[in-house]
């Protein structure tokens, strides 16, 4: 008898698998780890690395995850996968370049991108649009 | 003909604008769908983050994260205002702002300093023209945003409200009802709204690896983020409504406009002819 367990990988911005395995393998922060059916409910962050779901039938499948969570109930495994690499000083380089994006943008008085410029322009003439509009209306009465 | 031929070049000008604004149009139109599309996507996440940190937050009532911890009075607050990076999408982000502020003067009434990052160029333009502190943005997302691309603004304000230079947090954004409707919002961040979920009495303990505190930790700043993300889905989502019903409307004022300038057109010709006519016409009479 084969026994099988719901499993689900989910990232924030699509859902990555989902079906019937009989194992999962993953890379937990404290080190490998394969869950089969009736595990222990366990919580446990990943590391970047694969993540491989075994089928009843031998058949194997991998996906790669730059992190995330691992959570195992009774009757299903889910993996809450990072689609981001993330580290520490990563996570602060983007802080950085946020900061550094505000900054200039301080810095710039008025001037704008291009696409804003041309936008501008389209508004304006938009703008007229409604003012004819409005003109033609009031001439008709 | 003078004038009829103003009114010519006036017309071709217009058929050019709405030629413009019809094809803005149908691009909103094609990428709303896709927008929603996404936005179902991101929810199993969402939930499984919320689910997660309503466990762990149940599981561990005697630790208190910073992030539940709420300071009175409060004397810093902060912002993630989340707005498009292009105009044209009727008053979408100018009821937003409007929002925004009017929640940011409730608090400025109450003595608290202003912190915002913005997520959008149309919100970094604004926020950086009025009297608050304008601390991080990233705009360029795109149509399809990633929850990498909003880590570093997020951590901007996760790091100062950790370190206690920042007293509230909340997000601002446009939540997309349908394609006629879309609301602005402003929701708390932080301190964390205890999750209330009504799955939270099937509980079982888990072995934590490694400390449930590192857990909760890694947990809270991913629930936060997946929070923001979502809300940047549901303002893409908007703005590309917005834009589309804006520009629909502005296609129609355009053909209306065309059809009377034609109208006028005509009328300019047939007096321009009629008046040729008779000046012939008493020209040779009188020879």
């Amino acid at each position: 008898m084969a026994s099988t367990i719901q499993c689900k990988i989910v990232s924030a911005e699509q859902e990555i698998f989902s079906g019937e395995v009989s194992m999962l393998i993953a890379s937990g922060v404290m080190g490998e780890l394969g869950i089969a059916p009736r595990h222990a409910p366990l919580m446990t962050l990943l590391k970047p690395g694969e993540v491989r779901v075994q089928f009843p039938d031998n058949r194997e499948e991998d996906y790669y995850v730059s992190g995330g969570i691992l959570e195992v109930q009774p009757y299903l495994i889910s993996v809450l996968a990072d689609t981001a690499i993330r580290a520490e000083d990563i996570d602060e380089a983007a802080a950085i370049k946020a900061k550094e994006e505000a900054e200039r943008l301080l810095q710039t008085k008025d001037k704008e991108y291009d696409l804003a410029k041309v936008e501008a322009e389209l508004a304006k003439a938009l703008a007229q649009l409604q003012a004819l509009a409005r003109l033609k209306k009031k001439l008709k009465r | 003909m003078a004038g009829a031929r103003e009114i010519r070049s006036k017309i071709k000008s217009v058929q050019s604008t709405r030629k413009v604004t019809s094809a803005l149009e149908m691009v909103s139109a094609s990428k709303i769908k896709k927008a929603q599309d996404k936005m179902l996507a991101s929810r199993p996440y969402a939930r499984g983050i919320r689910q997660i940190s309503g466990h762990l937050a149940h599981a561990n009532p005697e630790y208190k994260h910073p992030f539940m911890l709420k300071r009175d009075p409060a004397k810093r607050v902060g912002y993630v205002i989340i707005s498009t990076d292009r105009g044209l999408c009727g008053g979408l982000n100018t009821n937003e702002f409007k929002k925004a502020v009017g929640h940011m003067r409730d608090w400025q009434a109450r003595g608290a300093e202003i912190d915002v990052v913005t997520i959008g160029l149309k919100a970094a333009v604004f926020f950086k023209s009025t009297d608050v502190n304008l601390l991080g943005n990233i705009s360029g997302l795109g149509d399809n945003p990633e929850l990498g691309d909003i880590i570093g603004v997020v951590k901007i304000m996760l790091d100062r409200y950790r370190d206690a230079e920042l007293d509230r947090l909340y997000l601002v954004y446009n939540d997309f009802i349908n394609t006629m409707v879309q609301k602005p919002i402003v929701d708390q961040l932080l301190p964390l709204v205890p999750v209330e979920d009504e799955n939270i009495r099937d509980q079982w303990d888990y072995i934590y690896e490694p400390e449930p505190e590192v857990v909760l930790d890694y947990v809270l700043i991913r629930y936060i983020e997946s929070l923001v993300y979502q809300g940047v889905l549901e303002n893409l989502a908007s703005e590309h409504a917005a834009r589309m019903v804006a520009m629909k409307s502005a296609s129609d004022n355009a053909k209306e406009l065309i059809k009377e300038l034609q109208l006028v057109y005509n009328k300019a010709r047939q007096a321009a002819i009629t008046q040729e006519i008779s000046e012939i016409v008493s020209g040779a009479a009188a020879v």
